[in-house]
């Protein structure tokens, strides 16, 4: 190789380098991190309190299937902004007879949706800590999450939950989340 | 047990086994640290292995090979491997001056851009570089009347050679490496025909005779993607040992186990492996009275190993006989590597809604993706030996192990739940297919019953007591009776695991 070509190359590899760390460390950063890091200046003009619909999961009457409601969802940027709104009104609180199947006091730590549409949404430790147990609970947490972010956003065709920023195997025991999960309607009266 | 000391877990030890790097230049071992329950790998003992250069950027990693880039960053689970993100178990993190990343960054940032083939067998602690035959090994012991048994499988297909040297055999393998993960789980008697299986070196097993021991009888034959050898050990004594269970009084009396069921035809279902939901400091599901899942799974457990062992004949082992956690992956490695026939997990459910009660039984469910790529394994692939030879290889992930035996699985849940009817409350969800971590990898048809609900005070109450126990043992007494008399009358679909 001339010292010519090898310059060219090597001058390749770290425009590659700049270009993977914006997207991979930059991007993520101003889109995804937690929600302390969200006051970047906002590129485009939103209208304060613009909302969009979206159908949240919640247990059924019969408590072995998920039921969904429409309901207004906060406006957010892009993909993994908009995802991270819709699990941020999944968390938030109800009252009879709606139930949640996520654990009381889980938070949403952080959010990505890789180029592939893969969201990986990262949750505080409630969500297994105080988890109750059994297949079908768990089962009904899992896909109150993945089909709350599969049904409303096309753009995200598998959903991986992670705790406390690491991979886990179950919440609880049974559901098996060491790969992203698809939309899943058969747990949905 | 002292014996493939490598392979047994190292829980609550702080040190994890070190990884062994097998190559065709040689072995070398690279040393694993645990960080928060989860096993690192230093960036500093991979680069010269791998010829790799590692800089450390303002908020990234880069790890370069042949120009190719893996981007990691210190607070995320994700890497950028040649562009495409990966997901890792946990972050990289620094121990002093080292950077140590996870297990997986190996498997899964770079195999992807390595020259030559990398696998990393986490469970036996082995990290394969390029094209070395490494068969997985599992070793059997059955007492047969006077005599004893071992099957030893290697996988995928290996020949071995038996020869005896005073009081040991030796089994020497045509492989460049074993890899043996689990002894076996029967203790040897004191004063039997063996005392002790072990490892001489990279490629032979030893088997220490014991003092009745009189002869050998060993042949080999292949089963599947296995070289299966079975080593016939005589004796010189004619008395018989016998260690059956004592059924609990609540059973019927049992007519005394048939050990002369070695004359008859082979069934299809000769071992079951019935799993105990949790244990230990995982106590699962609990009822506002106090009743806790790992105690109802433990005792229905034991009921059910009595029933069938004194009534079928059928061997019945148990993922856990006691109050102790086990780890998910352990629990099906004890019915693969004892080649049980079906696997059934016990356990029983919470709900959010009290008013929830009955049974469910599941089989797996996989993503649509994991089963494609499963099925396409699923077809052997030959590939060159060293020697210009061609070998088979079985390509399906081990943790997808199931795949191959849904169809008998589903058929396993439906008879179940037909025998379930009449004895005990059945949930909405009678019968249902789920992605469950613990059925994923079982070699053979497998099954989870949720047996009813302990967040429903009524339901709390019968699940502790002897008379739903012993109806839900019945109950799968007669559907295990049912399946295994379809398999052996060929009602059912040959065994799975090959197309
Ligand atoms: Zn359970």
């Amino acid at each position: 190789m001339t010292l010519r070509s090898a310059l060219a190359v090597s001058a390749v590899a770290a425009v590659a380098a700049a270009l993977t760390w914006l997207f991979f460390v930059g991007l993520p950063r101003w889109y995804g991190g937690p929600a302390k890091a969200a006051a970047a200046p906002a590129p485009v003009q939103v209208p304060a309190g613009r909302k969009i619909k979206a159908r949240l999961f919640y247990v059924a009457a019969d408590g072995s299937n998920l039921t969904s409601v429409e309901r207004d969802v906060a406006y957010g940027e892009g993909t993994a902004g908009q995802a991270k709104e819709i699990i941020n009104a999944q968390l938030a609180p109800v009252t009879e007879p709606l139930l949640s199947a996520v654990p009381p006091g889980t938070t949403l730590r952080a959010l990505f949706v890789t180029a592939n549409g893969e969201a990986y949404v990262d949750f505080t430790r409630e969500i297994t800590a105080a988890h109750p147990g059994g297949s079908l609970d768990e089962l009904l947490t899992v896909y109150t999450i993945v089909n709350a972010l599969t049904v409303n956003l096309p753009a995200v065709s598998g959903v991986q939950v992670l705790v406390n920023g690491k991979e886990v195997d179950t919440l609880a025991g049974h559901v098996d989340l060491r790969r992203p999960l698809a939309k899943n309607l058969a747990w949905v009266q | 047990m002292s014996l493939f000391g490598r392979g047994l877990a190292s829980q609550g030890v702080a040190q994890p086994s070190p990884l062994t790097l097998l190559a065709k230049e040689g072995r070398r071992v690279i040393p694993v640290s645990l960080v928060n329950d989860q096993e690192f790998i230093a960036l500093d003992d991979l680069a010269p292995i791998f010829q790799l250069t590692v800089r450390e950027e303002s908020l990234a990693l880069t790890v370069s090979y042949k120009g190719k880039l893996i981007v990691l960053t210190s607070d995320q689970g994700l890497a950028s491997v040649a562009g495409k993100l990966v997901s890792l178990p946990a972050p990289p993190t620094r121990a002093g001056r080292r950077w140590l990343v996870p297990l997986e960054f190996i498997s899964r940032a770079l195999a992807p851009v390595y020259d030559t083939r990398l696998e990393l067998r986490k469970p036996s602690r082995l990290l394969i570089a390029g094209d070395l035959r490494v068969p997985q090994v599992t070793v059997r012991y059955e007492p047969v009347g006077t005599t004893a048994r071992l099957t030893v499988d290697a996988t995928p297909r290996a020949t071995s050679t038996v020869s005896q040297d005073n009081d040991r055999l030796a089994i020497k393998f045509d492989a460049d490496a074993l890899d043996i993960a689990t002894p076996p789980l029967v203790p040897f008697p004191p004063q039997g025909v063996l005392q002790a299986i072990r490892v001489l070196d990279p490629v032979t097993l030893g088997v220490d005779l014991g003092p009745r021991f009189a002869g050998f009888k060993a042949s080999t034959q292949p089963v599947d993607q296995t070289m299966r050898l079975v080593i016939d050990l005589l004796s010189t004594q004619t008395q018989t040992e016998t260690t059956q269970p004592v059924p609990p009084p609540s059973l019927p009396a049992a007519p005394a186990p048939d050990l002369s069921a070695l004359n008859q035809p082979v069934s299809a279902v000769r071992t079951i492996a019935i799993d105990p939901g949790h244990g230990g400091d995982d106590e699962g599901a609990k009822g506002d009275n106090g009743v806790k899942e790992k105690d109802v799974t433990l005792s229905v457990a034991r009921r059910v190993k009595a029933s069938i062992e004194a009534r079928l004949g059928i061997r019945v082992m148990l993922t856990r006989d006691d109050d102790r956690n086990v780890p998910l992956d352990e629990r099906t490695a004890v019915a693969n590597n004892n080649k049980a026939d079906l696997f059934i997990s016990l356990h029983a459910s919470a709900s959010l809604r009290k008013s929830a009660v009955g049974a469910s039984i599941f089989s797996v469910a996989f993503d649509q993706a994991a089963e494609e790529t499963a099925r396409l394994a699923l077809a052997p692939e030959r590939l060159p030996t060293f020697n210009g030879g061609l070998r088979d290889i079985e390509l399906v992930p081990w943790d997808l192990a199931q795949i191959g035996h849904i169809d008998q699985s589903i058929e396993l849940a439906t008879i179940l739940r037909r025998q379930f009817q009449d004895r005990i409350a059945l949930s909405p969800r009678p019968v249902e297919r789920a992605p469950l971590r613990v059925l994923e990898s079982a070699n053979m048809p497998a099954v989870l019953i949720e047996m009813g609900y302990l967040t429903n005070p009524d339901q709390e109450k019968q699940l502790a007591g002897a008379d739903f126990q012993n109806a839900l043992v019945q109950a799968v007494f007669e559907a295990v009776l049912k399946f295994r008399d379809a398999l052996d009358q060929g009602r059912l679909a040959a065994a799975g695991g090959t197309p």
